[in-house]
């Protein structure tokens, strides 16, 4: 322990740098890892000593948690350098781990491999988009934000285009998307912490917001930096340990990634075969009756609202009449008390069911087949052809959206100057891809065997002999997963299994047949990934807060140390504030996330590249392009959602350009930006000189 | 604006940046082409690059894995041409008669 404490040591004196710093820190993160493994491993023989589970989800949530907040009151600074971008002298390695970890969030650790498992191919947009973004970070921007060496990404526009007012367009729209990627994150914390632990949700999220705070409050970006590298090297543990035991389990090796191609056959020679059976065509018809039910009482609410009353009226009478037990005549009574109130209520009631059963009424359960690139049919009739054409765009306008959005999140961004040089934040980019990758590599994997155990096993299973996960899982959490004998033959099939994305990663262990103490180190790195993303989400945010707008716009002749004192009062504020949001329980998860994406592309993208790579870009180019780039998406994402649109009570028909869904808003703000920056800026006199002098400095190396 | 607008070649050690700038333009153009090819082209045509690869159609398995690791190919290839290329600034501005720029 006394080797850490002189690593992390506070601002005073001398500090290691550059190999010997690499060095020690291998040491002190294979002394973690070591430490990490031999708690799981005591862990596991509590498990077996007895302890219950509610105690071991209970200490895999709390354990690493002191680990984190060991490391960050260790390393508590006042230092602004320090305290900013971690003293500038993170090895490329480290800040390459430190980056995996801030970028991958809670959707990354727990919803992409279910995104994967419920649209197949579709859901390979995320990969694409998500690690090609980092070739953009690497080529565009990072090595000159490193160059340039100051402490924001407001800092590095106001630089370039001449003061305050990109300043703070900046500052506002880096504030904007890390407050909505933030309430996604500590969202994911509060359900881990409180499916975990039977907390109340909000609960959970309270709890959540101590452990980011622990992490990011005392060093800023100095403590964040090195609890990262430790979150890292949990959520990767988390993550591959019960992928590994499962394809074992298939009788495949223990890297399926290198070979899932053939559990991948097998899953689409299961589809073909579920597509063929009896059993699935008689679960389909039964929803498709259903729903067709749904639509027949939908046309005249009144009469099938009163019809319906007076049937359970009628039953609560013979029931009465016939002297039935007292609990029969409740039952009934409950019965007619839970019907709709009025017709409005109906109709809502019953169209939520009608679509409901037409959503299940779908071959596969609604999933496509796993391997077909994009719907419809290139060489079908019209209706196949537009579906092919408008879910081929679809896909690539995502991929655009995810890859420019990752190289315009500032909270990303920010960790390219904390290296040491140029050429480390240029290599540290290739490590934080390798390191995500590790990761990327295996959802879409376990997407495929999670198929092969629900085609194979579960599917044509009988109901009495169902495995135990399937019961707990479905008494968690109804929206997760739920098993009904549709069709009364008492074995499953798959249209009876409703599936949400979450599960796939989340009863992994359980489907592999690993003890409970497996599931705990899954959820602890579900926490890491959750954790690490909002630490840096809320540095960002309360940097461009006190840095950005309060200390260069408001008091320039702030010290040292009340800049500091100033952006952790602003963090803790910013907490409260995000954790107070998330307890309202806003939304759509998926529509923060990917609104953030789109919003960061499209007001930052175009003015940092042109930034460095076009000398006449200039401030009332750059300022038009943020705000007219951002503008435009952001209307056609609020126009076009259906969350939105209810809210605001939009009842106009949805005009999709070229059928783009309004999840790759990006697609329009981004080009646009940059059409209106380039065109500003040649309608409007040069940059200064001390801006066209930047650009030659920061593409020096 | 004397000093930017000077001919370049009137200074070696200018003329030696504006090489290094070059150099950096055209090897991230190539990169990016690279990028879009295997992002973007090859995305386009997967319903037809459906031949088996290792048991994967090809274009699913590009955008598992072969797109992802290519991307991580690039960034490394990125980061090692443009070491070579500072060292070659240093060495040009170096034999101008310039102070060494690696400090």
């Amino acid at each position: 322990m006394t080797l850490r404490t002189r690593t992390f040591a506070p601002a005073r004196g001398r500090f290691l740098r550059g190999p010997a710093f690499s060095r020690r820190l291998h040491w002190i993160y294979l002394a973690f890892g070591l430490a990490f493994l031999a708690f799981v491993g005591a862990m596991a023989l509590l498990e077996r000593l007895g302890l219950p589970r509610t105690w071991i989800g209970f200490l895999f949530l709390v354990g690493p948690i002191v680990f984190y907040a060991g490391i960050g009151i260790l390393s508590r600074t006042t230092d602004p350098t320090e305290y900013y971008v971690a003293g500038r002298r993170v090895p490329a390695f480290y800040n390459g781990m430190a980056t995996g970890a801030d970028w991958m969030s809670a959707a990354s650790f727990i919803g992409m491999a279910g995104t994967l498992y419920l649209s197949g191919y579709g859901g390979l947009a995320y990969i694409l988009g998500w690690t090609g973004g980092f070739c953009l970070v690497a080529l565009l921007i990072a090595p000159y934000l490193r160059k340039f060496g100051q402490y924001t990404i407001p800092d590095f526009l106001a630089a370039r285009y001449d003061g305050n007012l990109v300043r703070m367009l900046a500052a506002v729209a880096a504030i904007a998307c890390s407050f909505l990627y933030v309430v996604a994150q500590i969202y994911g914390v509060g359900l881990i912490t409180s499916r975990l632990t039977g907390v109340a949700f909000e609960v959970g999220v309270f709890f959540g917001l101590g452990g980011i705070l622990v992490c990011s409050f005392l060093g800023g970006m100095r403590a964040v930096t090195w609890t990262q590298v430790a979150q890292y090297i949990v959520l990767l543990v988390a993550y591959l340990v019960p992928v590994a035991w499962l394809s074992i389990r298939q009788h495949a090796t223990p890297l399926p990634q290198a070979t899932y191609g053939y559990q991948l056959q097998k899953v689409i020679a299961s589809e073909k075969r579920l597509l063929a059976d009896p059993a699935e065509q008689r679960v389909i018809a039964i929803f498709q009756a259903r729903a067709e039910a749904d639509d027949a009482r939908l046309a005249d609410i009144p009469a099938a609202l009163a019809a319906q009353r007076s049937v359970a009226t009628r039953r609560i009478a013979e029931l009465k009449a016939a002297n039935a037990p007292q609990g029969d005549i409740q039952a009934a009574e409950r019965e007619l008390a839970r019907l709709p109130r009025d017709a409005d209520a109906a109709r809502d009631e019953w169209t939520r069911a009608r679509d409901a059963d037409r959503e299940r009424a779908q071959p596969l359960a609604g999933m496509p087949l796993h391997a077909q690139q994009f719907a419809g049919d290139p060489h079908g009739d019209a209706a196949a052809r537009r579906a092919f054409d408008e879910s081929r765009r679809n896909f690539i306008a995502l991929v655009f959206c995810l890859m420019v959005g990752t190289a315009s999140l500032p909270h990303v961004l920010t960790r390219f100057y904390t290296t040491s040089s140029v050429a480390q934040a240029r290599a540290s980019v290739g490590w934080s891809l390798l390191f995500i990758v590790l990761l990327y590599l295996t959802a879409p994997a376990l997407a495929v065997l999670v198929k092969v155990e629900v085609f194979d096993t579960l599917v044509g299973t009988r109901f009495d002999q169902l495995p135990a996960w399937i019961n707990n899982w479905a008494h968690v959490d109804g929206s997760l997963l739920q098993v009904s004998d549709v069709n009364g033959d008492g074995v499953l099939q798959l249209g009876e299994i409703k599936i949400g994305g979450d599960i796939v990663v989340l009863a992994t262990p359980e489907i592999a047949g690993l003890p409970y103490v497996i599931s705990g180190l899954v959820a602890a790195g579900g926490l890491a990934a959750a954790l690490s993303t909002a630490d840096g989400l809320l540095l960002t945010i309360a940097n461009a807060l006190s840095h950005d707008l309060w200390f260069r716009i408001v008091d320039p002749k702030a010290s040292a140390t009340r800049r500091v004192t100033v952006s952790k009062v602003l963090l803790l504020m910013v907490a409260l504030g995000a954790a107070y949001v998330t307890a309202q329980k806003p939304g759509d998860i998926l529509l923060l996330v990917s609104a953030a994406f789109s919003i960061a592309a499209s007001a930052f993208f175009p003015a940092l590249v042109l930034g460095v790579f076009w000398k006449r870009a200039n401030r009332w180019g750059a300022a038009a392009g943020m705000v007219g780039g951002l503008g435009l998406t952001l209307y056609y994402t609020l126009v076009n959602q259906p969350g939105v649109r209810e809210l605001l009570g939009i009842t106009s028909p949805v005009q999709l350009w070229w059928g783009i869904q309004p999840i790759a808003a990006g697609l329009f703000g981004v080009p646009f930006g940059f059409a209106l920056l380039v065109a500003v800026s040649l309608l409007t006199p040069p940059p200064s000189r001390a801006a066209r002098e930047m650009v030659d400095e920061v593409r020096l190396p | 604006m004397p000093i930017l607008d000077a001919p370049v070649a009137a200074d070696p050690r200018r003329a030696a940046r504006a090489r290094h700038w070059r150099r950096t333009q055209r090897l991230t153009a190539a990169l990016l082409l690279a990028w879009f090819v295997v992002g973007f082209v090859v995305t386009w045509f997967a319903r037809d690059l459906d031949f088996p690869f290792f048991g994967w159609p090809f274009s699913f398995w590009v955008a598992a894995q072969g797109g992802v690791v290519v991307f991580v190919v690039l960034i490394a290839v990125y980061a090692r041409r443009m070491a070579r290329n500072d060292r070659l600034l240093a060495d040009e501005t170096h034999a101008a008669g310039a102070p060494d720029p690696r400090r």
